[in-house]
C-alpha cells in the first residue's frame, strides 16, 4: 500500500534562519522521488519534517489526504531511513529488523516469519542471528532497508543512504533499491546531492537550492529543459554564458556574450535588454566554426583523455573554463594546449534563462 | 612498628604474619619483573621501543621508583598490614609480639557472636545489613534522580541550558560535606525550616521527625554522591548516537520502550559504574549518617570508626572494615551478575 504526500506552502525556521522557505508539491502514491540539492539546501529539513521529527514553522504535510499536524513521528504511516543508517548495535539482525513489529506488539512467532521473509527480499537469508557489527557496509544497508519496510510503512524515506558506500557497492545498490521499490510499490521520498543517482533512479526529481525548490520534474525534463540558472548548472554540466538579450522571440534569443553574440531557444521568453544566461552543455559543444551567433572562440588551457571521451577545456570569460566533450569515436583532430579553437554548436541547443545564481558560486 | 630480628624469629606468638605483611610487596615486585623478563624474551616486538629507550634511565628509574612507592607504600602496605592487624587478640602495646600475640579469627567471630557473654550480635548484624540495604537504597534513589537529568543534558537539553544545570549541579559540591550535612539537618530537624513551614501552612500539627525516620540520612547520602552517579551516566548516555533514538521512535516506539530498548542497554555499564560508586561510597561513608541519621540509627562505619577511634580495638575494627568490604562486594558481584554486565565494562 502507498500513499501519497503533499507539501503545502511548508516553511521550517530555525530561530531567525529559514531552513526550507514556502515548499509546496505533490508526490503521486508509488512514486520514486527525489529531492536533488547541494550540502545544507534544506534536504534533511524536509524529510524529518515529512517523517514527523519536525513540526514545520508554517504549511502543512499531508499523507494520504491525511493533514499530519499533531501526529508524531512514531504515528506516521512512514518509515525514515538514516543519512547513518542509525541501526541498533546491540540487536541482532533480525532483531533490528522486527524492531517496530516488537513495539506493535507482534507475537514472537510471527516476527520471526517476517524476519525471513524480508531477509530474502534483501538478499541475506538467514543471516538473521548475526550482529550488526558483522555485516559489510551493503549488507547493513540492506538491514536498513529491511528494519523500515518491516513496519509496512506507506511511504518510505531515505536520507542519502547511499553517500557511505564505495562507487562500485553504490551503484550496485542504485540498482537494487529501485527494483526493492517496484516489487514493495510504496512511495519512496530519495534525498541526495549527487544528480547521477537522482537521474538514474527517480520518477521525478525536485531540484533544491537555499531552501527553496528551484523545479519538479522527470530527469529528462530538469536535465533539457531547466527553468532556472541554479538547477541548469547543477544538473550535470553546462557552460554559462552571461550578458544581456540583444534579440529575443518566441523561437529564440540572442545574448551579447564577451565571446560575441551567441544565440540560443527562449522557452522562458526573456526579453530585450534583460540580463541572461546562455547555457550550452559541453556534449553540445563540438570543434570547428558554425553558424556565426553559435560559435565561440578562445584558448585551449587543457586537454584531459578520459578512456571513453575526451575532455578539452577553453578559457572561459570568468574563472570558469568552458569545457567540452568529445566522444571517443567522433573523427575529428583535437587541438593542442596553447592555441585559439573555435567552438560552435545546434542553436537549437544553446538555451537562454534569465540571469539567476549558478551552482557553486 | 618496626619488626627487629629477634622479634621476628620469636618462637611464641605468630610474628610471621607480620613479616609476610613485609615480605609480599617484595613478592609483587619479583612477579613484576618476572613479567617484564617473559615479555622481553619471548613476547618482544622488536620496532616496539624499550621503556628506558623511550625515556632515558635516569628518568626511567625514578618514573619505577615513583609509581614502586605508591603501589607499595600507598596501596598494598597499608591493606596489608590492616589484615593481619584483623587476624590479632587486641593487646597492649607491652603485650604485641609477645607470647598473647597469636593469630586468631576471634575479631570476625565477635561480628557474629558477642565475646562478652555467648550471644548472637544481633546489634552489628543488625547494623551491617541496615546499611547495605540503605545504601542500596540511596543507590536506586540517585539513579531515579540522575537518569532523568543525565539523559536531558545529554540528548535533549540545548547548550546553553545545559551549561546551567552542569553548573548548578557543581557548584554546590563546593561546600564542604560537613557543612553541607548540618544544613541538610537544619532543614529537616524538628524545629527546622520545612517544619515550620509545613506547620505555618497548616498541613500538619506536630513537627515531622524527618531525621528520625531516616529520611534526612536517605536525602543526605543521595545528595552526597549525586554527581559520582550523574558523571558516568551522562557520559554514557551523552555517546549515544542521537539517531537510534530517533530510529527507534519512527519504527513507532513510545518514549518508555526507547529507554528501555535502546538507551538504558547502551548505558548500561555507565550506569553499572554510577551504581557501583555510589553504593561503595554510601556504604563506607561517614559524616551523613553521623550527622542526618537518628539517634537509633547505627551505620556500620561508625562502628568501625569507634573501635578505631573510641575503643582504640583496631583489630576488631579492621575485621569489622574488611567485613563491610567484603559484603558490598559479594552485593556487587551478585547485581553485576543479575543485569549481565561485566567487571571489565563498568570501568570503560
Ligand atoms: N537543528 C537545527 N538548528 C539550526 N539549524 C539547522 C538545524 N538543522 C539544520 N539546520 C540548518 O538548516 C540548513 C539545512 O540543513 P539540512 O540538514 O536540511 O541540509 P541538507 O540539505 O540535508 O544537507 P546535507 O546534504 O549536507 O545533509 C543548514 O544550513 C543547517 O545549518
Ligand atoms: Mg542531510
Amino acid at each position: 500500500m502507498s500513499a501519497d504526500v503533499e507539501l503545502d506552502r511548508v516553511t521550517v525556521r530555525f530561530g531567525q534562519f529559514t531552513a526550507v522557505k514556502e515548499a509546496s508539491l505533490k508526490i503521486a502514491g508509488g512514486e520514486f522521488f527525489s529531492f536533488l540539492g547541494p550540502s545544507g539546501c534544506g534536504k534533511t529539513t524536509i524529510l524529518r519534517t515529512v517523517s514527523g521529527f519536525l513540526d514545520p514553522s508554517e504549511g502543512v504535510v499531508r499523507i494520504a489526504g491525511q493533514d499530519m499536524i499533531g501526529i508524531g513521528a512514531n504515528k506516521r504511516p512512514t518509515a525514515l531511513i538514516f543519512q547513518n543508517l542509525a541501526l541498533f548495535p546491540l540487536m541482532t539482525v533480525a532483531e533490528n529488523i522486527t524492531y517496530g513489529l516488537r513495539v506493535r506488539g507482534v507475537s514472537r512467532s510471527e516476527r520471526m516469519k517476517k524476519a525471513d521473509e524480508l531477509l530474502s527480499l534483501i538478499a541475506l537469508p538467514g543471516q538473521g542471528n548475526k550482529l550488526v557489527s558483522e555485516l559489510s557496509g551493503g549488507q547493513k544497508q540492506r538491514v536498513a532497508i529491511a528494519r523500515a519496510l518491516a513496519v509496512e510503512p506507506k511511504v518510505l524515506l531515505l536520507d542519502e543512504p547511499l553517500s557511505a558506500l564505495d562507487l562500485k557497492l553504490r551503484q550496485h545498490m542504485r540498482n537494487e533499491l529501485r527494483a526493492i521499490q517496484q516489487r514493495v510499490g510504496i512511495t519512496f521520498i530519495y534525498i541526495t546531492h549527487d544528480q547521477g543517482e537522482a537521474l538514474t533512479m527517480s520518477d521525478r526529481i525536485a531540484v533544491m537550492n537555499n531552501g527553496v525548490i528551484e523545479q519538479v520534474g522527470d530527469g529528462k525534463a530538469v536535465y533539457d529543459m531547466p527553468t532556472t540558472s541554479f538547477v541548469a548548472s547543477f544538473v550535470g554540466e553546462n557552460n554559462p554564458f552571461a550578458g544581456r538579450v540583444a534579440k529575443a522571440d518566441k523561437s529564440g534569443a540572442v545574448v551579447e556574450t564577451p565571446f560575441g553574440a551567441l544565440r540560443g531557444r527562449n522557452p522562458l521568453g526573456v526579453k530585450k535588454g534583460d540580463k541572461a544566461i546562455l547555457f550550452v552543455r559541453p556534449e553540445a559543444l563540438r570543434l570547428g566554426k558554425g553558424e556565426k551567433d553559435a560559435t565561440i572562440t578562445s584558448t585551449v588551457l587543457n586537454v584531459a583523455f578520459e578512456g571513453n571521451a575526451t575532455h578539452i577545456f577553453l578559457k572561459g570569460a570568468e574563472k570558469k573554463d568552458i569545457t567540452l566533450t568529445v566522444g571517443r569515436l567522433e573523427s575529428v583532430k583535437i587541438p593542442e594546449q596553447g592555441v585559439e579553437a573555435s567552438v560552435a554548436y545546434d542553436p537549437d541547443l544553446g538555451l537562454v534563462l534569465p540571469e539567476g545564481r549558478l551552482a557553486s558560486e | 612498628m618496626i619488626p627487629t630480628w629477634d622479634w621476628c624469629f620469636r618462637k611464641e606468638g605468630w610474628p610471621v604474619s607480620r613479616l609476610l605483611v613485609y615480605l609480599i610487596p617484595f613478592l609483587v615486585i619479583a612477579v613484576f619483573v618476572a613479567m617484564a623478563r617473559y615479555e622481553r624474551r619471548f613476547a618482544h616486538d622488536p620496532t616496539h621501543k624499550g621503556f628506558f629507550e623511550r625515556n632515558g634511565t635516569t628518568l626511567g628509574i625514578v618514573f619505577i621508583a615513583l609509581v614502586a612507592f605508591w603501589t607499595l607504600f600507598l596501596v598494598v602496605l597499608p591493606y596489608l598490614y590492616m589484615v593481619q592487624e584483623s587476624f590479632h587478640p587486641k593487646l597492649v602495646a607491652a603485650d604485641r609480639g609477645g607470647p598473647k600475640d597469636i593469630l586468631t579469627t576471634e575479631q570476625y567471630r565477635s561480628f557474629f557472636v558477642q565475646p562478652t557473654d555467648g550471644e548472637i550480635n544481633t546489634t552489628h548484624m543488625g547494623a551491617f545489613i541496615f546499611t547495605l540495604v540503605i545504601s542500596a537504597i540511596v543507590t536506586v534513589l540517585n539513579f531515579a534522580i540522575c537518569y532523568p537529568l543525565a539523559y536531558y543534558m545529554a540528548q535533549a537539553g540545548s547548550v546553553q541550558k545545559v551549561r546551567l544545570l552542569m553548573l548548578a549541579l557543581i557548584v554546590p559540591y563546593w561546600v564542604n560535606e560537613i557543612l553541607r550535612a548540618f544544613s541538610l539537618r537544619l532543614l529537616l530537624a524538628s524545629k527546622g525550616l520545612i517544619n515550620q513551614a509545613l506547620m505555618g501552612l497548616g498541613l500538619t500539627d506536630a513537627p515531622i521527625d524527618f531525621l528520625g525516620s531516616n529520611v534526612g540520612l536517605y536525602v543526605g547520602l543521595s545528595y552526597a554522591y549525586l554527581l559520582v552517579m550523574m558523571f558516568p551516566l551522562y557520559n554514557a548516555v551523552e555517546s549515544l548516537d542521537k539517531n537510534q533514538i530517533e530510529a527507534a521512535r519512527d519504527l513507532g516506539a513510545p518514549w518508555w520502550r526507547i529507554h528501555k530498548d535502546v538507551v538504558i542497554p547502551y548505558a548500561k555499564p555507565g550506569i553499572a559504574s554510577g551504581c557501583t560508586m555510589v553504593f561503595m561510597l554510601s556504604a563506607g561513608s561517614l559524616a551523613a549518617p553521623q550527622f542526618l541519621g537518628g539517634p537509633k540509627t547505627l551505620w556500620f562505619t561508625s562502628i568501625v570508626y569507634d573501635f578505631f577511634f573510641q575503643a582504640f580495638n583496631w583489630p576488631r575494627g579492621a575485621a569489622y572494615a574488611f567485613l563491610l568490604l567484603a559484603g558490598c562486594i559479594a552485593l556487587v558481584m551478585l547485581m553485576l551478575r543479575l543485569f549481565k554486565v561485566s567487571l571489565g565494562e563498568t570501568i570503560k
